[in-house]
């Protein structure tokens, strides 16, 4: 505890916005049912209508209220980044730890792999396989956690190589230990902290990713409340002078500051880098 | 042979197998389609002698090795095939736009690289100072923002609030010069704002990471200016990473310029990539992909290049 309390005093301000900020998109994204005045589907009143008492935020382009699509978009958003970034670490982390344990054949295979992937900007990769398997939201948390694993895949790699290394890895193959056994006792634990600083990293960047593939209609299908396509849908009440959709695109900017700002936090304790 | 011609050489044989590699990949995407393109063309209306027949015609009856090689030949000579949505060539659905997709990259590529190149030597140098620390907080916000939220802010502005610019860029064949820099100045803007924060933070961080090492002290204990300090003995070194961060930016550019051409209706590659897709226009987005793909391997290549000759320790034979 006491510990606790003096990692959270040494916090920058920076990071302490940052925990906030994300608790309460949490919050929010658990309780959203709860929270919201009305369902996400349900069409409440006229199109664009203007913010009242009502409906606080308005309504959207097929008069729906947008304050409980907003909360509804937070569930939707994070959530399936969330997924999608939890497969891609489950992929990246143990093909990256086989590549180290294993070396030889296998590393090389899966490394050579992964530059080709990577040889190819992420976007123009995530477009085509959505052609080729058509949009929905299955099929966009596992292009998106294919094509992202292969950059955890190259830190666990690296991480690991320092780990397979050591004494006590060594120790554990002479007594007979099973491949399964010294990748998740001995060499995960080990390689845990530069990998959760970088589950943050990789979260906003999947965050954004999937926020522009919706903006651009492709990602998050409605009518699932989410935040990217709440702005493309609503877009031309901007030029009006309406703020009302980039309220969705702010929340989207919001949490990926937060993150950023705890995630640079992490690293600098972590590294213990000064800059 | 020198060291360098060898090393130059040696990433050139390499880069070229990635094409070949990449380029295969893209032809062979289509193969994961359930059913094949024949059946995907003609949709509902498919009977078993229609999908032979246009199977035939298309020559997806040919073994794979022939087909690819088939493709990879019609396009050394600029045949990029047909559009599967409207049947037309391919090519000639690309070639204005992806001058257009080029202009606006270019634009916003003059300004934001001196820019940020500028604004990351003065961070490194005025290193935790206020100028320093603001920059960082503003640098790893706009990183945060999604490209569209830029652009939309930048619309209420400077488009909607104030009416200097033209929330929409409508760009023809017959737009001159002048006009066509005068429309497009708000995506190239947003563009701009994208990559100026990541060109600075990598530049800063390039030459805070030089600055500790003894070379750069030495320089400074014999009394040379802090003009010349970073001019002369941290540049020179610092230029391979530089030039690395600033072609990825620009590789970057390629990839956000997509969202930036749909915000303002911009006539590019971007959108009809985006428009593509949602029809599931193979050919259209084969054709893209690949052209991307090419132009990001290529910049890259270049980088890793300009890093290999700009090394000051392999200039000297061993």
């Amino acid at each position: 505890m006491t510990t606790l309390t003096r990692t959270l005093k040494g916090m920058p301000p920076t990071a302490v916005f940052g925990v906030a900020i994300i608790t309460i998109y949490v919050l929010v994204a658990i309780f959203a049912p709860m929270l919201a005045p009305y369902s996400e589907r349900a069409v409440v009143g006229g199109q664009y209508l203007q913010w009242s008492a009502e409906h606080w935020l308005g309504t959207d382009n097929l008069g729906r209220d947008m304050l409980s699509r907003l909360i509804f978009g937070a569930r939707n958003t994070l959530a399936i980044a969330f997924f999608a970034t939890a497969l891609a670490f489950a992929i990246g982390t143990v093909a990256g730890l086989l590549a180290a344990t294993l070396g030889g054949m296998v590393d090389q295979a899966l490394s050579r792999f992964v530059d080709i992937i990577m040889a190819v900007p992420g976007l123009i990769f995530i477009l085509l396989l959505l052609t080729i398997f058509g949009t929905g939201v299955g099929t966009l948390i596992a292009v998106i956690a294919i094509l992202d694993s292969t950059r955890v895949f190259r830190l666990a790699r690296a991480v690991a190589l320092g780990i397979v290394a050591m004494d006590f890895v060594e120790a554990a193959r002479v007594r007979g230990e099973g491949l399964l056994w010294i990748m998740r006792r001995e060499i995960l634990p080990n390689a845990a902290a530069p990998l959760v600083a970088e589950f943050g990293m990789r979260f906003c960047f999947v965050f954004l990713t999937i926020a522009s593939l919706s903006f651009l209609g492709l990602g998050i299908q409605p009518p699932l409340a989410d935040w990217g396509s709440m702005v493309r849908e609503n877009a031309t009440l901007i030029t009006f002078g309406d703020i009302t959709p980039l309220l969705p695109a702010a929340a989207i900017a919001l949490i990926t500051v937060a993150v950023n700002f705890v995630v640079d936090w992490i690293l600098h304790k972590v590294s213990g880098i000064k800059d | 042979m020198t060291q360098i011609t060898r090393l130059v050489l040696q990433r050139l044989a390499l880069g070229f197998v990635t094409l070949l590699i990449v380029s295969v990949l893209i032809f062979w995407s289509v193969e994961l389609l359930p059913g094949d393109a024949a059946q995907e063309i003609l949709g509902q209306s498919a009977t078993p002698e229609t999908v032979t027949a246009l199977r035939h015609h298309l020559g997806l009856d040919q073994p794979p090795m022939t087909r690819y090689a088939h493709w990879l030949q019609g396009i050394t000579h600029g045949d990029f095939g047909t559009s599967i949505a409207n049947g037309r060539p391919v090519l000639q659905l690309i070639t204005g736009r992806l001058g257009n997709t080029l202009f606006l990259a270019a634009f916003a590529g003059i300004i934001a690289v001196p820019l940020a190149l500028m604004l990351g030597i003065m961070a490194a140098l005025l290193r935790n100072s206020f100028f320093d620390r603001a920059a960082g907080i503003f640098t790893l916000t706009a990183i945060s923002f999604p490209e569209f939220f830029v652009a939309y802010i930048l619309t209420l502005f400077l488009s909607v609030k104030l009416g200097l610019f033209p929330s929409i860029s409508n760009i023809t064949p017959s737009t001159d010069l002048a006009e066509r820099v005068y429309r497009s100045f708000l995506p190239a803007l947003a563009l701009t704002l994208a990559i100026t924060a990541h060109i600075m933070r990598m530049t800063r961080a390039a030459l805070i990471n030089l600055f500790s090492l003894p070379y750069i002290e030495m320089a400074r204990l014999k009394g040379a200016s802090p003009g010349r300090v970073v001019m002369v003995h941290a540049l020179r070194n610092a230029l391979a990473p530089i030039v690395n961060v600033v072609v990825l930016n620009l590789a970057y550019l390629i990839t956000g310029v997509v969202i930036v051409e749909v915000v303002f209706v911009y006539p590019g590659v971007g959108r009809l990539l985006v428009d593509s897709v949602s029809k599931r226009d193979l050919p259209v987005v084969q054709a893209i992909c690949l052209i991307v793909s090419i132009t990001y391997i290529l910049l890259n290549l270049f980088a890793d290049i300009v890093s290999i000759v700009s090394n000051p320790r392999l200039m000297h034979a061993k």
